[in-house]
């Protein structure tokens, strides 16, 4: 076995024990439900891999991992990974993941969505649980559009890309989502692509291992909606897209690689555009008091006062 | 789950519905609330407020009341008995929501302190006009349980049984308040911890590898695992079968909803309540819940002393509505009037159940104000009642 092959597995004790010729993630994947029903070339798999990969590596324990997904494709993640799983409706994964964390502050909390379904109908509960320090984490799979109702387009649609919905192409402004979650007070935001594995995996590992809103956005293929729409070709093709291969959109050959990593925290020029380099990395790593801290501070000097309603 | 001592403030105490309300809440081991200010709602957020940070409960204010029914939602499956308060604007945003806590079976409480809509109609006045709401408001066909209070001290005592049913069946509870029940103040006698039963959900019985998180016996309410508790725990708005499994198919869609309404349909020992005054000789009977339960009670008397036989039939739980116990009462009688603050929508019900034995007659309002109990005796008899100037 090369160590590169080597690098993909994941060494917890559960993995051990997987069948010797099983999927590496058997034990902490529910193997059962499988084919999952995403279709060929989507990015979506890959961060679920990523994702416990970075959560075994975090020593995360299954029975502390809760997963909560809205509507979407990128929401079913809840049903393929071994942890509490709920999937709820349209934009209401963060408040409902909130309940779940301030009953039981012992639990490890994800909440799995989609850019639709985070940024669009659930917009309001993203900034005020990064606003309130919610201590959860968040992983938005961006694939630019809604891809299980067909492709229509979204809040993160690039400007000027085709959709179902906006067939001469996207006259709106998307969401720059890394600057979006660090004006609202995010404790962690980064930005990678499913093409960045194993910088994935470690940024999932190092999100885990944080308390706070965290924010994990992760640009994901949709050949089979968006890709198609913009004539990008397979999901490979897409994911050649976000490593810069600029023919494929037709812009003049020669520019420098797209994708670009920074994590000094600078924000500017992240948006996502089909004509400029996709810049992804870490870039927001602080300390601010959690929901939670700060409530039981409050809470605990009432207490102290013992004062009758 | 049962209440701490000196938790719960036994004795007797005056204070507004609302505030009841709350009390009941902390009485039947609510430890969560979310919630988004609404008048006539908002005291009961305030009452949480203060009360539950210092016995360690859990106090949100969300962002809206979509993101706080989905908290409460979230905290009951963690394993804390929830609550969340609004009014018709805020329970609009919450009926999608309504509908994932029916379909998952998750257990928690949603009052709403009715006021005059539609839209943001009366804020400050009365109406119990979300009553049709609260029947069929979330899509899809489900089934609701909603009681309806006519004091302070029956919204403390309804809310602690809304709980229970809540626990009992796995399913939410509404408790369909009104501005005026909401907004009064009158004496509210809590009992000492203990004397009133307190139910919380069947828990997994089995271990993780033998759960099969939707199977049910003839009782038809599934055991629950909390989160947290080891069993990877799946459960979704989608159609689902008996492991918890999205399987939107026909053969299980048939087997899951009509499981889901035989729970609260077949299990009406656990919620129905209602109460019939001078109903044994009654030729007119007076259906009305909530406050206008009491302008009826006053209609009722006025009739008796003008020698007309009238009685009343007050449900307490409106939905699923009282069908059988109404049709008992009503056996000997010519006349139903039902009296409500809205323009005609619990009659409906009962016109329906009635089906043409007797005339049934509304006594409506398009709310803003009590209905006075002189409208409702005027439509027990018309003939022999005083005209009632409007």
């Amino acid at each position: 076995m090369s160590p590169e092959t080597e690098e993909h597995r994941v060494r917890t004790p559960e993995a051990e024990k997987a069948p010797p010729h099983g999927h590496p993630l058997d034990s902490v994947l529910r193997s059962e439900v499988l084919p999952h029903i995403w279709c060929p070339g989507c990015g979506i798999g890959v961060a679920l891999g990523a994702f416990l990969q970075g959560l075994d590596r975090a020593g995360i324990p299954l029975e502390k991992r809760v997963l909560v997904g809205g509507i979407g494709c990128s929401s079913r993640v809840v049903y393929y990974a071994k942890a509490d799983a709920y999937h709820t409706t349209h934009g209401r994964a963060i408040p409902f993941a909130t309940g779940i964390k301030l009953a039981n502050p012992a639990l490890h909390v994800t909440v799995f969505a989609g850019d639709g379904d985070l940024f669009a109908i659930g917009g309001n509960h993203f900034i005020h649980a990064a606003r309130r320090n919610m201590d959860i984490l968040v992983v938005c799979i961006n694939n630019f559009n809604y891809g299980m109702t067909g492709g229509q387009s979204g809040p993160t649609t690039p400007h000027d890309a085709r959709t179902t919905t906006t067939p001469n192409g996207n006259f709106e402004i998307p969401f720059n989502l890394p600057q979006l979650a660090a004006a609202v007070g995010a404790v962690y935001v980064a930005r990678w692509t499913t093409l960045d594995v194993r910088r994935l995996r470690d940024c999932f590992t190092e999100a885990a291992g944080k308390q706070g809103f965290r924010f994990v956005e992760v640009l994901a293929p949709c050949p089979v909606s968006f890709g198609k729409n913009n004539d990008i070709g397979s999901g490979l093709d897409e994911m050649d897209y976000y490593r810069g291969l600029e023919q494929i959109w037709g812009s003049p050959a020669g520019l420098p690689e797209r994708v670009e990593v920074r994590s000094n925290g600078d924000l500017s020029g992240t948006d996502i555009s089909l004509h400029r380099p996709i810049i992804v990395g870490k870039f927001i790593d602080r300390v601010r008091p959690t929901f939670l801290d700060s409530y039981k501070a409050v809470a605990t000097a009432a207490a102290a006062k013992g004062k009758p309603p | 789950m049962s209440p701490e001592k000196g938790v719960v403030l036994t004795g007797s105490h005056f204070m507004l519905g609302d505030q009841a309300c709350a009390e009941g809440a902390i009485y039947a081991g609510c430890r969560f609330f979310a919630g988004y200010p609404i008048t006539p709602a908002t005291e009961i957020a305030e009452r949480m407020a203060e009360r539950l940070p210092p016995m360690g409960g859990q106090y949100i204010q969300m962002e809206d009341e979509i993101g706080s029914i989905a908290a409460i939602l979230g905290a009951s499956v963690a394993g804390v008995k929830a609550m969340t308060a609004t009014s018709g604007p805020g329970f609009s945003l919450m009926q999608e929501n309504l509908g994932l806590g029916f379909m998952m079976e998750v257990p928690c409480v949603v009052v709403n302190v009715q006021r005059g809509g539609p839209s943001t109609g009366l804020p400050t006045s009365i109406g119990q006009q979300d009553m049709m709401q609260a029947r069929f408001g979330s899509h899809g066909d489900y089934a609701a349980i909603a009681y309806c209070p006519s004091s302070p001290q029956e919204a403390f005592e309804l809310t602690i049984d809304a709980f229970n049913t809540a626990e009992r069946l796995r399913t939410p509870v509404l408790v369909m308040m009104d501005e005026v029940v909401g907004h009064m103040r009158e004496r509210v006698v809590i009992l000492e911890v203990g004397k009133r039963q307190l139910l919380f959900r069947r828990l997994a019985s089995v271990p993780p590898s033998q759960y099969r998180p939707y199977r049910v016996d003839e009782d038809l309410v599934p055991e629950m695992a909390l989160a947290g508790a080891g069993y990877s725990v799946r459960m979704t708005s989608l159609t689902h079968d008996e492991l918890g499994r999205a399987v939107t198919d026909t053969a299980t869609q048939a087997v899951l909803v009509p499981r889901l309404l035989r729970k609260v349909y077949e299990h009406r020992e656990v919620y129905e309540q209602y109460e019939l005054r001078h109903a044994k000789d009654a030729e007119v009977l007076v259906v009305a819940y909530g406050i206008t339960g009491r302008s009826a009670m006053g209609a009722v008397e006025a009739a008796r002393a003008r020698g007309i036989r009238a009685g009343l039939f007050r449900p307490k739980t409106v939905w699923p509505f009282p069908g059988d116990a109404l049709l008992r009462a009503a056996r000997t009688v010519r006349r139903v009037v039902v009296a409500e603050v809205n323009m005609g929508q619990v009659a409906l019900e009962v016109e329906r159940l009635l089906a043409g034995k007797c005339t049934v007659v509304r006594v409506t309002s398009p709310g803003g104000e009590v209905l006075a109990p002189e409208l409702i005796l005027e439509a027990c008899a018309p003939d022999r009642a005083p005209k009632v100037r409007r």
